[in-house]
């Protein structure tokens, strides 16, 4: 299989995840988005790591996943955090910044 | 053969991110999310990429699905409204600028001058991709990314504990105030009567 097919599935997944956020309005599905997203750049760095034979690649990858693993917590802990204080858990209703 | 481990691989990740997206329930949105996220290590196995695939495997749909499984159980996801997006329009436009990307990115990958994109990839040698060889790059090359990741962790863990952790001290601090105290014709007596430092030890005045 040659490297394009790779990177077009990537692409896809890329923009599926980007109509996600751009339409969803749960904040834990909006989040789901980004891990979509970040899986799609992750394809395509080891899509072209594989394409130039080195391994700079994957541990690029790797540390992605590493800041994706970060997101997911704080962003986890905003919404626990949103459910406590009762506020309703809906990106169009969370429009003030202050508590 | 490996035409048709592609083919299945990649139709499970486009299915896994495609329901993720389109299902109401936040629930099968996750377990949709690891359908995909195994897929896509099956994509990583074909690239040689083991390590990464298996740390795909372990820790992402492993760890990080069962956060946000005990996430969604523990806010009730079920209960979401039916409407999706807000107002039409804005929906449709949001779906033809995220078709607009897609032609954009394929444009870009199909119609590059790089013939490396067209072939199945560089000759590789017999440790490509193996956790020895993956381990011995994050020790000497990308020390410094390797250390810098450790310590985002320890401070993404450190910020959700303390984003997420319960106000205790209180009954619920949501109903009692100062304000509340001294307005309350059944209370009698001065601020300086009340047991000291029961504030701090409250953690602070109360969240609305």
């Amino acid at each position: 299989m040659s490297i394009e097919w790779y990177l077009v599935v990537s692409a896809l997944v890329f923009c599926i995840g980007l109509g996600g956020i751009l339409t969803r309005r749960n904040p834990l599905v909006i989040l789901l988005c980004l891990e979509l997203m970040l899986n799609a750049g992750n394809l395509a760095l080891v899509a072209f790591s594989r394409a130039h034979g080195n391994q700079q690649g994957q541990i690029f990858a790797l540390i992605v996943m590493v800041v994706a693993a970060c997101e997911v917590a704080v962003g986890l802990g905003l919404i626990v955090a949103i459910y406590r204080r009762r506020l309703p858990i809906d990106v169009d209703e969370l429009r003030e910044l202050q508590g | 053969m490996a035409e048709v481990f592609f083919f299945l691989a990649a139709i499970g990740a486009l299915a896994g991110a495609l329901g993720t997206v389109l299902v109401r329930n936040p629930f099968y949105s996750v377990l949709a999310l690891v359908c995909h996220l195994i897929s896509l290590a099956a994509l990583f196995l074909l690239l040689r990429a083991e390590f990464v695939a298996a740390a795909q495997v372990i820790v992402y749909a492993g760890a990080v699905m069962v956060l946000y499984v005990f996430v969604v159980a523990y806010i009730g996801g079920a209960d979401q409204p039916v409407r999706g997006g807000g107002a039409p329009t804005l929906r449709w436009a949001s779906l033809l600028f995220a078709g607009a990307l897609f032609v954009e990115l394929c444009i870009a990958f199909l119609g590059t001058g790089l013939t490396i994109l067209g072939e199945a990839g560089a000759g590789y040698f017999a440790g490509f991709g193996t956790p020895a060889q993956i381990g011995r790059l994050f020790l000497t090359d990308f020390l410094l990314a390797f250390e810098a990741a450790s310590l985002l962790l320890l401070i993404a863990a450190v910020g959700a504990v303390i984003l997420a952790r319960r106000r205790t001290g209180l009954e619920d601090a949501r109903e009692i105030s100062v304000a509340d105290l001294m307005a309350d014709p059944q209370y009698k007596g001065t601020l300086g009567d009340a047991e000291r430092g029961t504030l701090l030890e409250a953690g602070g005045p109360p969240h609305r």
